[in-house]
Order: structure tokens, then C-alpha cells, then sequence
């Protein structure tokens, strides 16, 4: 019997993978082994839509198309460990599954805060629609919620419970919200328009131990203050789910270093034949920018990696993959748009527009540009988007 | 042979990333708002299957 390709990981990393196989020629059985009880579905309504009532798996849903119609699908299945000399992975009930390929696509899980009095109910986290689902019940009009963490999901977390009614604080070490990568000035000006909105901030600061017994009632700033709350939401970063590759001969250092094909590497530089790595958890170079592997955290990062590795396991990368890093972010009335790696800039400049408005920001190293992102504008940032092109 | 598209414009935040998909059948107007063609040749598919996939909100399919 011939061994299947094994994906392991079936969120939107792995049902693009299994997508690109087909795509590009590989007409053999595939096997996606995922933790979730749910089909793949898109993470970025969580933080808005969803919390903001539309909750079920429907709704969010990826559409499964013909050519992925006979992936096996292991849901609710935990892979444990892997054994890639033997190329095999095992899972949580023991079953040991044998492939001709494995392709990565764990991704990453929320980060929480330690704290002596932890054991609490009332803290939550969004990274799954579990998540999303339990989170929105405690949203109640009136509710008082304090967000730990002020990046991305944080600041939308943020303008979707003011819009529900709850009385939000914001607590988080930087001085403005999401000020990496977005840079001092755009970052103030966003904690401007937060604060408009009535959501409160307590910035440089951090959690020390929550108040309650069972159930949160209030978290203790390093300040001394304490923040009475309900709701606890913790948005500061992501550890990547890697632990199940260890005892194998990979760069785990920060997620799974690959080559420009996706290719997981050894620790001696050279790449695994039959195992990929891509999404959240793939550490990679982008040839836009540099040589120095990343981890991109972008929602169009698992697409894109998941098509270099359809194309190179059916023989079909043939050019080198560099792809443009995109991302976007909704709060309140405010549309976000952004290419690049902005955290690369060492300056930061108001290209169009005006700040209290709508505003475009360009980001700059050494002179170059090196990322995009404006307020409203979509028309001005996409007109930059080719800088970040290879060239040929 | 043709094919229907289709964008919930509920959905749709008019981020414009399928323009770069399929150039032909998705377009931003002068105040940035999403315009396309609903019937599109069938040779326009791939492009319109890569839309979909980069469509950050999900909002487009195409009508079978």
C-alpha cells in the first residue's frame, strides 16, 4: 500500500497544503491529523465577527473543494511525537501513522501569564473557535474586562467588547498599543482613537497576580493598582506547538527552520528530503529582505508556504520563493492595511495623508522600504505592494 | 464555458488582495471599494481559486 503524505496540523496551513498537493500533480492518498474537533476554518473573525455574534463553525468555515475531497481527515487527534529517521508520527491514542511525506503545519497556541493564583475561572485566551465561543458568553453588556497584551488580536479583542458594552482596560508592558511593528507615532495615534472609543489603558505596566477565589475578580498591576474585572484576556503572544518534533535532528530554536523550498533542515544545514514545514511554525528566509530565517506570523503565510510545498513536492519550484508578507486588522471604523516586515524598519515615515485621519506610513532600512502601512487608503498602500517583489 | 462569481459585499472589507489574484475579474474603484466581474471565462478559474484562498474575509466563491 502505497504510504500517504501526512499533514499534520488541519487548520488553514494544512487544508492548503493538502490543496497544493493536488494542485500541482500529486494524485496519491493524504492523511491531515488535527487537535481541533472542527474542520479548518479562518482564525481572523475570531477576535471580531465571531465575538461579536456570529458563532458557528459555519460561519467561518474554509469551502472544501473536489480535489481535497478524499484527504483523510483526523480530527480531535493530537500528534505526540515523531520519529523522522523511520518517518512515522504517532498520535494520542498510540496509533502510528507511516508517511512518504510530512508536512508540518502545527502552528502556534496562545502564551498565558504565570501567576500564584492562577487557577481561576474567567481567563481566556482567542486563538480557536472554542475559544472565540466561550470568550463572547462572558461578554456581557456592562461586564468588566481587562486585556493583558496590546498587539493585534489584543486591540481587536479591545474595540469588539467596547462595541458589546463591556468596560475595557488594556494592560501591556510597550508604550502604545502594537507600537512593534507599527513605530511610535501610528502606535500613539491608535491609543488615541482606543481611548476615544472610552477603552482605558495602563500601559508599561504588567500583571503581577489575579484577585478571586474560583473566579476572577480582579487583576494586580506591578503598579500596586488593582484592576476589578470579570473577564481576563490574555493577547501577549504565541508559543509555537513544536514540542511533539523534539528528539529529531531539527533547528527547533524558534519554530521549525526550513530552506527557501519549506523543507525542514537538520541541524547541520541540510534539508530533510521528505519533510516540510510551513505556516506560523516554519522559520524561514525571505529573499525580499534578507537571509536571516523568521517565523511570520501573517495570515497569508500558510497559502503562500503551503504552495511552495505543493510545488515542490510535485517537482515544480523552480523559481526562488519569497513571499510578500500582507496583514490587516479591523477596529472600530479604522481599516488597517499593511505589507512588508515593518518591525525590519530602523525609520519611520507619514508618506500620505494625515495622521488624525486616514494616513499611509512607510517603513525604511538602511534607505530601502522595507514594509507599508496605512489607515484607510487601500488604493496608495497597494500601490507599494511591488516593492516587496522580488525583482527579476 | 463561463463561471459565476460571487462576493458577499457584507462580508467584503474591500482589503483588494484579490486584485493581485486575478487582475481581470476583481478591481478597487476611485474610493477603494471592491468592483468585479460576476461571469468570468472558465480559463480565469485558477486565478479565481487564488482569489478565493487570499481573500482575507472569506467573502468570495465561485457559483457552481
Amino acid at each position: 500500500m502505497t504510504k500517504p503524505v501526512v499533514i499534520v496540523g488541519a487548520s488553514m496551513g494544512g487544508l492548503r497544503a493538502a490543496e497544493a498537493l493536488r494542485r500541482f500533480g500529486y494524485a496519491g492518498p493524504i492523511t491531515a491529523i488535527g487537535d481541533e474537533a472542527y474542520p479548518p476554518y479562518n482564525r481572523p473573525p475570531l477576535s471580531k465577527e465571531v465575538l461579536a455574534g456570529e458563532v458557528s463553525h459555519e460561519a467561518v468555515a474554509f469551502p472544501q473543494r473536489a480535489a481535497t475531497e478524499d484527504v483523510n481527515w483526523v480530527l480531535g487527534t493530537r500528534v505526540m511525537s515523531a520519529d523522522l529517521e523511520h518517518s512515522t508520527v504517532t498520535d494520542d491514542s498510540g496509533s502510528v501513522h507511516e508517511y512518504s511525506a510530512l508536512i508540518i503545519a502545527t502552528g502556534l497556541r496562545p502564551k498565558r501569564v504565570q501567576v500564584d493564583n492562577g487557577d481561576l475561572r474567567g481567563r481566556h485566551a482567542v486563538r480557536t473557535l472554542e475559544d472565540a465561543i466561550t470568550l463572547r458568553a462572558a461578554l456581557a453588556p456592562g461586564a468588566k474586562v481587562v486585556i493583558l497584551g496590546a498587539g493585534f488580536i489584543g486591540c481587536e479583542i479591545a474595540a469588539t467588547a467596547r462595541k458589546l458594552g463591556c468596560e475595557v482596560t488594556v494592560v501591556a508592558p510597550g508604550v502604545h498599543p502594537i507600537v512593534r511593528p507599527l513605530g511610535l507615532e501610528l502606535a500613539k495615534e491608535l491609543q488615541r482613537r482606543h481611548e476615544e472609543q472610552g477603552v482605558n489603558f495602563r500601559m508599561k505596566t504588567a500583571v503581577v497576580d489575579l484577585v478571586g477565589v474560583d473566579e476572577v475578580a480582579g487583576v494586580i498591576l506591578d503598579s500596586g493598582e488593582v484592576l476589578p474585572c470579570e473577564v481576563f484576556i490574555e493577547a501577549i503572544g504565541s508559543d509555537c506547538n513544536d514540542e511533539w518534533l523534539e528528539g529529531n535532528d531539527l533547528d527547533l530554536t524558534d519554530g521549525v527552520l526550513t530552506d527557501n523550498n519549506m523543507l525542514a533542515l537538520h541541524q547541520d544545514g541540510s534539508a530533510w528530503p521528505n519533510v516540510y514545514a510551513l505556516g506560523d511554525v516554519a522559520r524561514f528566509a525571505n529573499p525580499v529582505f534578507d537571509h536571516v530565517a523568521r517565523r511570520v506570523e501573517h495570515w497569508n503565510i500558510p497559502t503562500d508556504t503551503a504552495k511552495r510545498v505543493g510545488q515542490h513536492f510535485n517537482g515544480q519550484a523552480n523559481d526562488l520563493f519569497a513571499p510578500i508578507p500582507s496583514f490587516w486588522s479591523d477596529q472600530y471604523d479604522m481599516h488597517i492595511l499593511a505589507y512588508g516586515q515593518l518591525g525590519l524598519a530602523d525609520d519611520i515615515k507619514l508618506i500620505d495623508g494625515a495622521i488624525e485621519g486616514d494616513c499611509v506610513f512607510g517603513y525604511y532600512r538602511d534607505g530601502k522600504m522595507v514594509g507599508v502601512c496605512g489607515i484607510g487608503m487601500r488604493s496608495v498602500v497597494q500601490s507599494f505592494r511591488k516593492e516587496f517583489m522580488l525583482e527579476a | 464555458m463561463t463561471i459565476k462569481v460571487e462576493v458577499d459585499m457584507v462580508k467584503c472589507q474591500h482589503y483588494g488582495q484579490c486584485v493581485f489574484e486575478a487582475p481581470d475579474i476583481f478591481r478597487l474603484n476611485s474610493d477603494d471599494k471592491l468592483e468585479y466581474t460576476a461571469e468570468a471565462d472558465d480559463s480565469e478559474r485558477a486565478n479565481i481559486e487564488a482569489a478565493v484562498d487570499v481573500c482575507p474575509m472569506q467573502a468570495i466563491r465561485i457559483v457552481e
